[in-house]
């Protein structure tokens, strides 16, 4: 079933997703994650085996491509104050983020 | 059914002629959410722009004018839809506190026709979910039976219809989850062809199969809907024309004469249960009954439709869900150190653990030296998939099976088995990754719990669709 070894992620794997992604992962919770993420990988396993040459992969599947507008400003009657009423730290309009560096 | 409310239709009829007042609709939708409020369909109303809005349509009304199509009809959306009037979260801690700056569009279509949401319904937060368990507001309990989920994501849409909340809910589908809620639940529930209504101002889960979800008691009810809510924004660049002759029935088929339809093989195997393959049984000899031929096809590659799924959309999930990062909007740590620690912390707070689950499953599907073998591949196997279903159309005007292999489930049955509950899914998902419409009517009952058909036709072909199920329901119902 684990034809071409790429199922069971290590530790190190798990850790190395978590950083890509942003999230922290505990200790406590890796194991648990390392295991629902191999059931769900060794359950799509499946599609390995099938033949897909001569086939186009599907990014859209009804066919659209490309659609074009005009590069004009469009109102649809967003105000600047309900956006920024979302923001979590505002000074003078702009939105302050923590330091970068 | 039995319903308090009449025909959607015949709700705006009469509002606009002056008979039925908005404001008495909207007082009787919210009763009747207060009055079920231990089935917590619903996260929050929207009483107070809902109440607003009704005294405008009826001074509207009084003064001799037409307030819509839609005019005083209420209505719930399910809680990723932005809306004005009440906090949007999808049901996601890291979204608790937004206020929607702007109005998704199929809302704005629906208040212009005089249509008003008086509430924001649960969800499996951020619709990763086939139960209505996965929400930061707690579960929604099934109409039927309040040890049992009502299904999901659109569990709270489901059972808001069901209990008689509203005549219709707004729901999504990405995978299932308008179709497989209204199957646990006992309604209709159905996602037109991908791209047929706007999906600007509703949350993003998985772009590629993200579509509206529109829930109802009665399918002339949802191409009512339906007629309102589709067709082409400029606001949505994956929209597509909505069909010239409209989707309202006004012209309801009388039987099914010369149809062709198709039992799809696939989702009538070994591991359905027999009660819900007994229920599909007897309604194809309804079916049949009005004329139509239905026979057995078999679509093998529909068995890699989950699997497909499960990769495809935890990386487009990943994509979507990167936004969250503490900055423009959502839950941030006040005391992150820097600008990595204000992302990371505040998405390690936000989300849930099925959220950080489908985005870390993204990650790795998506990431270098594992995209080709895993998320191309099943963008081709999709193509696969695509082309079989083409074919078979060839042969048949409409597909049947069952919306799910089971009733509904007991609360907490699946929860710690995140694959048991994508398995929810398998009878969906393959109409979502071929764009293709579905709906969803209530068939009969398994120990009290409803059943539900799916009906599935071509890309683009909904009016037909909702016609044929229209017939089917009445046929059902008898």
């Amino acid at each position: 079933m684990y034809n071409s070894g790429m199922v069971n992620l290590t530790r190190e794997d798990v850790h190395r997703l978590a950083m890509l992604a942003k999230i922290t992962i505990t200790e406590d919770e890796i194991a648990q994650m390392q295991k629902d993420l191999d059931s769900v990988l060794a359950y799509v396993e499946k599609l390995q085996d099938v033949d897909t040459s001569n086939l186009e992969p599907t990014n859209q599947v009804t066919g659209l491509k490309n659609i074009m507008r005009n590069d004009e400003v469009i109102d649809y009657g967003m105000s600047q104050e309900a956006l920024l009423a979302n923001v979590p730290e505002v000074e003078k309009n702009y939105i302050k983020t923590k330091r970068v560096l | 059914m039995n319903s308090k409310w009449l025909p959607i239709n015949e709700i705006a009829e009469k509002v606009n002629n002056g008979s039925l007042r908005a404001a008495d609709l909207v007082d009787l939708a919210l009763k009747t959410i207060e009055q079920n409020n231990e089935y917590n369909a619903i996260i929050v109303t929207t009483a107070d722009r809902a109440r607003e809005r009704a005294l405008q349509i009826d001074k509207l009304t009084k003064s001799g004018s037409k307030a819509g199509m839609l005019a005083g009809v209420p209505f719930i959306a399910k809680d990723n839809f932005l809306v004005f009037g009440a906090e949007t979260t999808a049901a996601s801690n890291i979204l608790k506190g937004f206020n929607a700056p702007y109005q998704s569009t199929v809302i704005e279509k629906l208040e212009a026709a005089g249509a008003i949401c008086v509430a924001k319904a649960n969800l499996d937060a951020f619709g990763h979910g086939g139960s209505t368990e996965n929400s930061d507001f707690g579960p929604t309990l099934n109409p039927h039976d309040k040890t049992k989920v009502p299904g999901g994501s659109s569990g709270g849409s489901a059972a808001a219809v069901v209990l008689d909340m509203a005549p219709f809910a707004l729901g999504t589908d990405t995978g299932g989850s308008s179709r497989q809620p209204a199957s646990f639940s006992g309604c209709v529930g159905y996602k037109p062809t991908y791209g047929l209504m706007s999906r600007s101002g509703i949350i993003a889960m998985a772009s590629s199969t993200d579509t509206v979800g529109v829930l109802g008691r009665d399918v002339s009810d949802i191409a009512y809907v339906t007629e309102c809510i589709s067709g082409k924004d400029p606001l949505d660049s994956t929209t597509i024309e909505s069909n010239p002759d409209g989707y309202m029935i006004d012209k309801p088929l009388k039987d099914l004469k010369g149809i062709k339809i198709g039992l799809v093989s696939e989702y009538m195997t070994d591991g359905v249960d027999e009660g819900v393959k007994n229920s599909i049984k007897d309604t194809v000899k309804k079916l049949e009954s009005l004329g139509a031929e239905v026979i057995p096809v078999s679509i093998p590659s529909l068995s890699l439709s989950l699997a497909v799924y499960y990769i495809l959309v935890p990386a487009e999930i990943s994509s979507n869900l990167s936004r969250y990062d503490g900055q423009r909007f959502g839950y941030s740590d006040p005391n992150a150190k820097d600008l990595d620690e204000s992302y990371t912390n505040s998405r390690t707070r936000g989300f849930g653990k099925e959220a950080k689950r489908r985005i870390m499953i993204g990650t790795h599907v998506l990431s270098s030296g594992y995209y080709e073998a895993y998320y191309k591949k099943a963008q081709l196997v999709r193509t696969k998939i695509i082309n079989e279903v083409q074919k078979t159309f060839e042969s048949v005007d409409y597909l049947i099976g069952p919306a799910a292999p089971t009733t509904a489930f007991e609360l907490g049955s699946s929860t710690n088995d995140p694959l048991q509950m994508y398995l929810a899914d398998i009878m969906t998902v393959g109409a979502s990754l071929t764009g293709i419409p579905a709906i969803v009517i209530p068939a009969g009952t398994v120990s009290g719990m409803p059943v539900g058909l799916q009906i599935m036709s071509p890309q683009k072909s909904d009016k037909s669709l909702l016609e044929v199920a229209q017939l089917a329901q009445k046929e059902i119902n008898k």
